[in-house]
């Protein structure tokens, strides 16, 4: 790599060519503030927050965007920069709802903590404020355009990383928003609700629905008895609210902490996730040898589900008909369950916490009601249940370390790769390997699949049956890709694992918040922090492959008989519907 | 009759074959949207919804991208056009000299805000930027035709020239 010779701050510097000087600030412990930028999703210059002098250069210059060259002389903080910056940030203040005290974001808005570093204590400039509707109509997303600062990081995330494209910057000047197209609501387009906009907005202009007072009343019905199941991925995350480094595993604590808000059994969605292998894995091995649709495609992620019937209806015979674990979770709970302790399942509310915006929309699905009532009652992200905690007056760091309930709690190590992107692949393959082979598995772990490639491929041996191509995409515009690819018959996969949050479900639009700034402050990228989190709880698991669970065993043996039996086809399997991209252009009835 | 849409619409069927037409003549050349739009308004008048979400399927790019240049440019419109165009010159020159006055006028005169048109079709009012007639300020053009030193009480004369002409 080129170096160049460059001095920040009167600090001379070796740094390769072509990164910023925003970037080159850094190596020198030098933090440029920020507002518009994201490491790898916004790079625009937009906000002018990070304005720096640069010798011979006309006027202030952006850092996120100025490359840094030989010889350059660039300095961060004068009377003319300091002054700059904060006219910057109270202009942005001059069209901005005051509402600090009670907007979601109060004390973790990345606007609100850049007023304060610059030491904002007065609002300059005074004039008309910008009005536009709240949109409110998506089960999963809230816009609230009042509070959008024009940064464009969710514009940049739905369109380059999810290549889903709803969101983008509509008319000119002091009307212009940040809009799916044509004013319509979230609910009127193609939007999957993957929440990765929530996850980059640096104020309070997009959130989740909040369902918290949904899961309060619950709890404090006395004719219901509330469940709860969480997923694999909101364990490695939810202490990050509370303090905790990121990559922090709280199993025990979270658990502790459920029990504590109320719930009348504390269940884990990782024992849903163990059934859902039994039912793909048969599934997959049903198709290979039946000569079914191949490549099979996994189908526990909503997001992805929906952005398969917008844009690729062509492959929903390749999705997997097993619901995703939550929805299995809530159609036994409901009838395996309530049957197994003589509860009317009427009075059973079922409450899920999840990494994902976009279960709340799968939740809502009417064709998800086998159960006879509404298979899940309420779908919580990582975030509303740390508010839960909050507001409970729990101190979390001082919670024992408490286990699951049983049987629905009871789990293995591959339920918990679920979280992480290649693990529901390598989930699969070590159950489907010892099915096929007969042989037990020696090394369990497929590295091939983990980690943060946006597509991965392996191919396993499967003797007799032969070898196994598989692929693994995670973030949208990834699958797009590898869509694509087998589209256009350049691949010949049989398996396939598809989620719509890069990362997978640690990276998911309903876990906590990272910031610009701590974004560029973490060593390693905050989803491959969470996915090692739950590697080592996978590593350290008694059993680790799905077909031990001994309460599903059980299941099977009490309840369902066999993995695609009867019994399973009603409860634990689905169908999809192809849905236009553009309401406008689909064929009227 | 083999229509993109599937309306069964004989016209539509036309409007989709240009609409293809125009995407085959720019076929892999760098930034051709703006042509492409400016080409399609040309013919059809306007680039309503179905027009503009039809050229983002066959050009394979968000819808939201292409409404966010037909909104942000003041040349695009997702409304038809009047018969004529009224457009009142903002200019500092014009302004200063009662150019508000007058729009506020012609709005009152023909019920409609700036950028509508009327409900018979007639006219279509817009603001302008400099026309670099200051020394008429105030001015307003009317398909084009220049009218200058204006006061309020001559606006509906203006109105009324154009009112029955085609």
């Amino acid at each position: 790599m080129e170096m160049v010779n460059i001095t920040i701050d009167g600090q001379k510097l070796q740094v390769p060519e072509g990164i910023t000087v925003l970037e080159a600030a850094r190596t020198a412990g030098i933090k440029i503030p920020t507002l518009c930028y994201l490491k790898e999703i916004n790079k625009i210059g937009a906000c002018r927050v990070c304005l720096v002098e640069v010798e011979r250069a006309r006027g202030l210059q952006a850092s996120c965007v100025y490359p840094v060259a030989e010889g350059i002389v660039v300095r961060t903080n004068t009377p003319a920069i300091r002054e700059a910056r904060k006219a910057v940030v109270e202009l942005i203040l001059s069209n901005h709802p005051m509402e600090c005290l009670t907007c979601e974001r109060n004390t973790n808005c990345e606007l609100q903590a850049l007023a304060k570093q610059f030491g904002i204590t007065d609002i300059r400039f005074q004039g008309e404020n910008t009005e536009f509707p709240k949109d409110t109509s998506s089960p999963a997303i809230v816009r609230n355009p009042d509070k959008c600062v024009l940064c464009r990081r969710c514009v940049s995330v739905c369109n380059q990383i999810q290549g889903v494209g709803v969101l983008g910057t509509t008319e000119r000047g002091f009307k212009s928003i940040v809009a799916p197209p044509f004013e319509h609501l979230l609910s009127e387009v193609d939007c999957v609700y993957c929440g990765q906009c929530v996850n980059v907005c640096p104020v309070g202009a997009l959130t989740e629905k909040d369902d918290t007072q949904l899961v309060w009343d619950a709890i404090n019905d006395p004719d219901k008895y509330v469940v709860v199941q969480t997923a694999p991925a909101v364990r490695a995350a939810l202490g990050e609210e509370f303090g905790y480094p990121v990559g922090t595993s709280v199993t025990g604590k979270m658990a502790a902490a459920l029990r504590r808000l109320g719930f009348d059994k504390v269940f884990d969605t990782d024992f849903t996730a163990d059934l859902t292998i039994l039912e793909e894995g048969n599934e997959l091995l049903a198709r290979v040898k039946e000569g079914g649709k191949l490549p099979l495609i996994t189908s526990c992620s909503p997001g992805w589900v929906k952005f398969c019937e917008h844009n690729y209806p062509e492959f929903l015979e390749n999705l997997s008909t097993a619901k995703s674990p939550q929805q299995m979770f809530g159609a036994l709970a409901k009838t395996y369950y309530a049957q197994k302790i003589g509860v009317d399942p009427a009075k059973i509310f079922s409450v899920s916490i999840m990494p994902c915006t976009a279960k709340k929309f799968e939740r809502q699905r009417p064709e998800l009601r086998d159960s006879g009532f509404a298979d899940v009652d309420a779908v919580l992200t990582t975030r509303e249940l740390a508010k839960m905690i909050k507001v409970a007056g729990m101190d979390f760091a001082a919670l024992p370390e408490e286990k699951f309930d049983e049987p629905m709690g009871i789990s293995t190590g591959a339920a918990l790769l679920f979280g992480a992107t290649g693990g529901v692949m390598e989930a699969a393959l070590r159950t489907v390997y010892e099915v096929v082979t007969g042989k037990t598995l020696q090394d369990l772990d497929f590295v091939a699949v983990r980690g943060l490639e946006g597509v991965k491929e392996a191919s396993v041996d499967l003797p007799p049956l032969g070898t196994v191509k598989v692929a693994v995409a995670h973030g949208l515009a990834n699958a797009r890709k590898l869509l694509n690819k087998v589209k256009a018959g350049e691949a010949d996969y049989q398996f396939i694992e598809i989620m719509a949050c890069p990362g997978g479900c640690v990276g998911g639009g309903g876990q906590p918040l990272v910031s610009g700034p701590e974004r560029m402050a973490l060593e390693k990228d905050y989803r491959a922090l969470r996915a090692k989190a739950i590697y080592a709880e996978d590593a350290g698991m008694p059993l680790r492959k799905s077909h031990e669970n001994p309460a599903v065993q059980a299941l099977y043996e009490e309840y369902l008989v066999k993995p695609l039996g009867e019994k399973s086809h009603h409860l634990l399997h689905t169908h999809y519907t192809a849905r236009p991209k553009y309401q406008i252009l689909a064929p009227k009835e | 009759m083999g229509c993109a849409c599937q309306c069964g619409s004989g016209q539509k069927e036309d409007k989709f074959e240009f609409i293809d037409r125009v995407i085959e003549r720019y076929k892999g050349q760098e930034g051709s949207m703006i042509p492409i739009l400016h080409s399609i308004q040309q013919k059809l008048g306007y680039l309503p919804e179905d027009v503009q979400a039809y050229i983002a399927e066959k050009m394979e790019v968000p819808l939201s991208e292409i409404y966010g240049i037909v909104s942000f440019y003041t040349l695009f419109s997702t409304q038809p056009k009047g018969k004529h165009k009224i457009s009142v010159c903002m200019g500092t020159a014009c302004y200063v000299r009662g150019a508000g006055l007058i729009l506020d006028e012609l709005e009152k005169e023909l019920g409609i805000r700036v950028g509508e048109t009327t409900k018979d079709g007639s006219f279509t009012l817009e603001a302008c930027r400099c026309l670099g007639a200051c020394g008429l300020a105030p001015v307003l053009t009317v398909d084009g035709r220049v009218h200058g030193r204006l006061t309020v009480d001559e606006v509906d004369q203006v109105i009324a020239e154009y009112k029955d002409k085609e």
